[in-house]
């Protein structure tokens, strides 16, 4: 008995020293995927954007640096990403505020999956549903939304309407941010809800039986025990954030209107590699674009996995 | 050992990657006529896209009888695509390299498509079977040219642009259909036109836009309705206004620069700015969610201007409004102006087989297709005896369309400003025209900027 345990764990060894081949063997298909349909596909990118290659011909010359050089003086370029960062800025901080906020009550009240699945329902939404569906909702001649506004009364609140959201150049970017963030905030409520169940209760009795009171519980257990969830939360969703581009397309397009309209208001990052690419016709910029965006975002995330300590955890 | 061959595994893959990369465009493809026609003994199918539902069952009835009657080996397959979905499903769709064989080809996108060298010169197929392309009416063919001699298209049908009137709201207000035919319009106040206008506008009181207590606030009907954004050409909103103003976009088919900082294009916008803040015109924010013709057809607006290929939409049996057309009113240079568009078939590089393509080209731009497109009474084919089968058509439904035929047969109207780079300029000039129409700025202080930003683009 004995001995047949100790050979067993002995193989076992051999295997994990010598597994290789296996992990090798589970992994192809996934590298397989990953080589063909990302790795390839990005190092193209990365080729193309040294050339003024031109999508209808589907060929192109080498120029070196010059998207690079075109890039850093084109106005349009610094133009869209200060119109992404104040998107960004607007939908990750309403949806991670509403997010904790509903994370932290399904953790402290209930353990219903029923409500777990409601919170879900937008984020199973294809994303030109949602835009239809809320581009309907904020029309200024019929849309339900200003209806609303208007019987409630929040004229008060808001000045007299009737507001159109996606041909007012203010308000344009306010909307599409909280359409996402209407559209993602179950999603990333649930992440941090699975991150609040790693923090054992026993604390939170702990700290009832010295007389915290809910609010002090969140600040002073909460906050800081689920910091590296939130660090990858952030992560996820900042980076997911930047990449907004279909909802713009199709609900700034609208009827009669131009996307990224009005005025250019909504001509966020990605918007503006895919009219250089498909309208312009110019792969090459746009491959450039592309590059600069991601050197950008690997930026914002080794910026924010440092300040946010994503790799330490205070529950030790 | 193992770890050497995942390296070598991961070499490969770079390998394979990088040829992948570098070996695209092989095929040049680009076909030229031989020095006589080829006869077809093998079946070929051409791939035919075209973006006009309306039109789409005569040109099927144009395949069937080009293989009944012309070319029994040769069959088309006609596809349709809304206008937006079009372009783009077009651009992928060679950037793939499985573009159509055939196309439905537009003036403000022609010229990026020879840029990028995608289009079949047809120029030594015209010359083999002596195509006679002065058939057409005098231009349309000449549009197809490039500044190097090379035609890339023949002329199927042309379009111009007329006043669309809601005749029961035009009777309300005591006006006539001749009325508008004989207006004149200013863009200082607007002209006899603008008094047309006035009076057709009504406010939510009921008061008209000409008289006393006119609340340009909340307005029920704008006499005007825009029939969509500006962008840079204005082709079915302000173009024609501008031109009888003396205006001209470009001198010159593909011209190195256009003329965005002319004062004439500056007063035409603004007048249209003024009058949306007068309450005359239907702001640019409705028209932009709702779509200029929507309104019209919801009686939000009086009247519109729209293209001769909106007739059969316009007039149809599916619409509510009784509509009327007249000619654009003359304008300051003593004329009326309508732009001349016309469209054509493009053979793409990536036809397998460019003379069955030809064949096909070659017939829809034949009076045996035209006469077909025509009696569809959809748009005005190139041919001047098909578009007289279209006016009796359309006769013949009670519809009056000498509305757009009048400034062909009086020559007023001027061509599409060709250029090569229409989508940049689209996007240089469309959000400062969105910005002018909002009132966020005057024509006269922003057009100037996107003048110069134009003429970089097209000398650049």
């Amino acid at each position: 008995m004995t001995a047949a345990t100790t050979k067993n764990v002995a193989s076992n060894k051999t295997n994990l020293s010598g597994g290789w081949p296996v992990a090798f063997w589970f992994l192809l298909p996934s590298l397989i995927g990953f080589t063909l349909f990302f790795f390839l596909p990005t190092l193209r990118g990365f080729y193309l954007s040294f050339t003024d290659w031109n999508l209808l011909a589907n060929d192109g010359e080498f120029t070196g640096l010059e998207n690079y050089r075109t890039l850093a003086e084109d106005d349009k370029f610094y133009d869209s990403m200060l119109t992404t960062l104040w998107y960004v800025v607007l939908n990750i901080g309403s949806q991670t505020i509403l997010a904790i906020m509903i994370a932290v009550m399904m953790d402290r009240l209930t353990n219903s999956t029923t409500i777990r699945s409601i919170l879900l329902l937008p984020w199973l939404m294809p994303n030109v549903v949602v835009a239809l569906l809320w581009l309907w909702m904020l029309d200024g001649n019929f849309g339900v939304v200003n209806a609303f506004i208007e019987w409630l009364p929040l004229g008060w609140l808001f000045g007299d309407g009737p507001f159109r959201f996606f041909q007012d150049a203010g308000k344009v970017i306010p909307a599409i941010a909280a359409i996402n963030t209407w559209k993602f905030t179950g999603y990333t409520a649930l992440l941090i809800f699975a991150g609040l169940q790693t923090i054992p209760k026993t604390v939170y009795e702990a700290a009832a039986m010295d007389g915290a009171t809910e609010l002090q519980m969140f600040r002073r257990i909460t906050l800081p025990l689920m910091r590296p969830v939130l660090a990858l939360v952030l992560v996820l969703t900042i980076v997911g954030s930047f990449q907004v581009f279909d909802i713009v397309q199709v609900a700034t397009g609208g009827f009669g209107g131009q996307p990224g309209g009005p005025v250019n208001a909504s001509r966020v990052i990605y918007l503006y590699i895919f009219q250089n690419a498909i309208n312009f016709n110019d792969l090459g910029y746009a491959a450039a674009i592309s590059v600069v965006l991601v050197i950008i975002l690997l930026g914002v995330t080794a910026v924010q996995m440092r300040l946010l300590r994503a790799g330490e955890s205070d529950l030790a | 050992m193992r770890n050497k061959t995942l390296r070598l595994f991961a070499a490969l893959l770079a390998l394979a990657m990088v040829a992948a990369a570098c070996g695209g465009g092989d095929d040049d493809g680009g076909g030229t006529a031989s020095g006589e026609a080829p006869s077809f003994d093998e079946p070929v199918e051409i791939d035919y896209w075209l973006w006009d539902a309306n039109q789409q069952p005569f040109y099927e009835q144009c395949a069937a009888d080009f293989t009944a009657n012309v070319q029994p080996n040769i069959t088309v397959k006609v596809e349709q695509f809304g206008w937006g979905d079009y372009w783009t499903g077009l651009t992928a769709a060679f950037a793939s390299e499985s573009a159509p064989d055939v196309f439905t080809d537009h003036l403000a996108r022609y010229p990026e498509f020879v840029e990028s060298g995608v289009l079949v010169s047809l120029n030594d197929f015209v010359d083999r079977d002596g195509v006679d392309v002065n058939q057409y009416f005098p231009g349309l063919a000449e549009l197809w040219t490039s500044p190097d001699g090379d035609r890339f298209g023949l002329p199927k049908d042309f379009d111009t642009i007329a006043m669309v009137t809601n005749t029961d709201m035009l009777a309300d207000a005591g006006i006539t259909i001749e009325d508008f035919a004989s207006a004149e319009w200013n863009p200082q106040d607007g002209g006899t036109w603008g008094e047309l206008i006035q009076r057709l506008t009504i406010d939510a009181n009921g008061v008209r836009g000409n008289e006393d207590g006119f609340d340009p606030s909340n307005v029920a009907v704008y006499g005007f309705g825009l029939e969509g954004a500006f962008g840079a050409f204005g082709q079915t909103t302000f173009s024609s206004f501008a031109a009888s103003n003396g205006y001209v976009a470009t001198d010159e088919p593909w011209a190195n620069e256009a003329n965005f900082g002319d004062a004439e294009l500056a007063e035409t916008i603004q007048f249209f700015a003024d009058w949306i803040e007068a309450g005359y015109v239907t702001p640019i924010e409705d028209v932009e969610s709702l779509g200029g013709t929507t309104i019209f057809q919801e009686g939000g607006a009086a009247t519109q201007t729209n293209g001769s290929w909106m007739i059969s939409t316009l007039s149809g049996d599916a619409t509510t409004v009784p509509v009327a057309y007249a000619p654009l009113p003359v304008g300051p240079i003593g004329e009326r102006r309508s732009m001349f568009n016309g469209l054509a078939d493009s053979i793409t590089t990536s036809a397998e087989n460019p003379d069955a393509a030809w064949e096909w080209v070659k017939y829809m731009a034949s009076p045996a297709c035209q006469e077909v497109i025509g009696e569809g009474a959809v748009v005005f084919p190139a041919i001047p005896s098909a578009t007289k089968i279209a006016q009796d058509a359309h006769n013949a439904n009670g519809v009056d369309v000498s509305a757009f035929t009048v400034h062909v047969d009086d020559g007023t109207t001027f061509l599409f400003p060709i250029n090569d780079s229409a989508s940049r300029v689209e996007d240089a000039v469309g959000p400062v025209m969105q910005q002018i129409l909002r009132g966020e700025g005057t024509a006269a202080d922003l057009l100037p900027a996107a003048a110069e930003e134009v003429n970089s683009i097209l000398g650049g």
